[in-house]
């Protein structure tokens, strides 16, 4: 197999790669921001929840939760829908490296935004409630919409720890770049050549994903509102 | 000028602060607290710093509830609320903080606009054009589009009296409007309240700005300890030979003020 066919093998895992990673981060997103504000405006036993969540996902090796949710989590869901619904699922590597990193990202994201949250001067929020807001409502209309501005350089951040993390995701045997790079260095014993060109995929991506947040800060930076 | 002539002598009273009590980190900050306001009415609130001026305020407004105590607007107690009830009342109380408040991400319009918009429920099109005509009363229809870091701090000032005012509040409560503001900028927010307490705006103001309480306000309070040491006419507590307390403290803002 020459050079150039195996190249363009490992290339096409730049979408499952793509998607994982956007994937995670979504999910991240999801599960990250809620979390960010129960820890700050929940009742305490909620609030410490979330903190054991963070402290969890923080704290364990995405290999280790890798193994968790593909093993783990995968065959007790199954179960309990097989047996209450009858219902039979079909979870791929690709979904469980999905999950795994989401979870995981959701802890990290939830610290972006609560840091976010925090650094806001916490008379808009006293602001807000003295007009007639409720609290939720000037969570989600005040705090929020700054929150995420001002996450934005951290998010970013997040990004490319992602796309690096998502490497791992091989052990599973999704066909994402690093699978198809390993496979294919084992196969024809060209190992320093396609770990390179591994690095340099990551690269581009991690290079084109970074700059493309840094368009969105600009794009939705306002006078006053953060270091800028 | 006095404010006697626009206070009308049969007018019933619009807030009746009842015995306000509130302990803060074993502090007791507010002491039994009582104070009326009547409609039309503009009082200040003046004394030492640590005398329970601003955490009376947000008592009054429940952002933090009194331990005891009640607060009844037009005869409604704040008290026996609900947590849903007391979000609307707050809506009848406007409130304009020392630093500002404003929302930062919002231009001024926006600022005035948002709660017409999101507490209110008003339409897009009549939120604006009631924010333009807030910010035209406030004198700052040409700095609409302007977000708050683009503005003077005198200028945020009005922008935040505009946001309180287009909620149609029955009193407003004014934190030391005049604290954060460079000496050439406090003249122009004293003018737009001045201009409020003429329209009949009840208000309640925590200020250091004796001159302006003198000549603009109904009665002073003061206020030492979490507790209302002495209530009178400003003409009558700021007399050359008064012996109030209130004097006695007038006399020794004037001498840091330089005045």
């Amino acid at each position: 197999m020459d050079f150039l066919t195996t190249a363009i093998f490992i290339l096409k895992g730049t979408g499952y790669t793509v998607a994982l990673v956007i994937g995670a981060l979504a999910l991240g997103f999801l599960i990250g921001l809620p979390l960010a504000c129960l820890r700050l405006y929940g009742p305490p036993i909620v609030s410490r929840l979330v903190a054991v969540y963070v402290w969890f996902f923080r704290g364990v090796p995405i290999l280790v939760l890798l193994f968790l949710v593909y093993f783990g989590f995968y065959s007790v869901i199954e179960k309990f829908l097989l047996n209450r619904f009858d219902w039979r699922i079909s979870f791929s590597p690709f979904s469980a490296s999905l999950v795994a990193l989401g979870l995981a990202s959701a802890a990290y994201q939830s610290q972006i935004f609560r840091g976010a949250i925090q650094s806001l001067h916490l008379g808009q929020f006293k602001a807000a409630l003295a007009l007639g807001f409720s609290k939720t409502r000037a969570i989600f209309h005040i705090i929020i919409p700054q929150a995420l501005r001002l996450s934005l350089p951290a998010w970013s951040n997040e990004y490319s720890i992602l796309l690096k993390d998502s490497a791992i995701a091989y052990v599973l045997g999704t066909m994402e770049i690093m699978s198809r790079t390993k496979a294919m260095a084992a196969f024809t014993y060209k190992h320093i050549s396609f770990y390179v060109l591994a690095g340099v995929i990551y690269y581009i991506l991690t290079f084109l994903g970074v700059r493309l947040l840094r368009y969105c800060e600009k794009r939705t930076h306002i006078p006053g509102l953060g270091t800028e | 000028m006095t404010l006697d002539k626009l206070v009308d002598p049969d007018s019933q009273t619009l807030l009746e602060v009842r015995e306000l009590s509130k302990t803060l980190g074993g502090k007791k900050i507010l002491d039994k607290v009582s104070l009326t306001l009547d409609k039309g009415e503009f009082k200040v609130l003046i004394g030492p710093s640590g005398s329970g001026k601003s955490t009376l305020l947000q008592c009054i407004h429940f952002l933090i509830p009194p331990d005891t105590g009640d607060v009844l607007l037009d005869g409604k107690s704040a008290r026996e609320m609900s947590h849903r009830d007391i979000t609307l009342f707050r809506r009848e109380i406007g409130m304009i903080f020392q630093d500002f408040n404003l929302f930062d991400h919002l231009t001024a319009k926006d600022n005035v606009a948002i709660a017409l918009r999101r507490v209110k429920g008003m339409k897009k099109k009549d939120a604006y054009d009631r924010a333009l005509s807030e910010l035209t009363r406030v004198g700052l229809l040409d700095k609409a589009d302007l977000f708050p870091a683009e503005l003077s701090g005198g200028q945020k000032q009005r922008v935040s009296i505009a946001r309180a005012l287009a909620m149609d509040p029955k009193i407003m409560l004014l934190d030391e409007p005049t604290s954060a503001l460079d000496p050439e900028l406090i003249g122009e927010v004293l003018n737009v309240i001045q201009g409020l307490s003429e329209s009949g705006m009840t208000m309640l103001m925590v200020t250091h700005q004796l001159g302006f309480a003198r000549h603009f306000t109904n009665e002073m309070l003061f206020m030492e300890d979490g507790r209302i040491t002495e209530r009178g006419a400003p003409e009558e507590l700021l007399a050359i030979d008064s012996t109030f307390r209130t004097k006695e403290f007038s006399l020794k803002l004037s001498k840091i003020q330089g005045h």
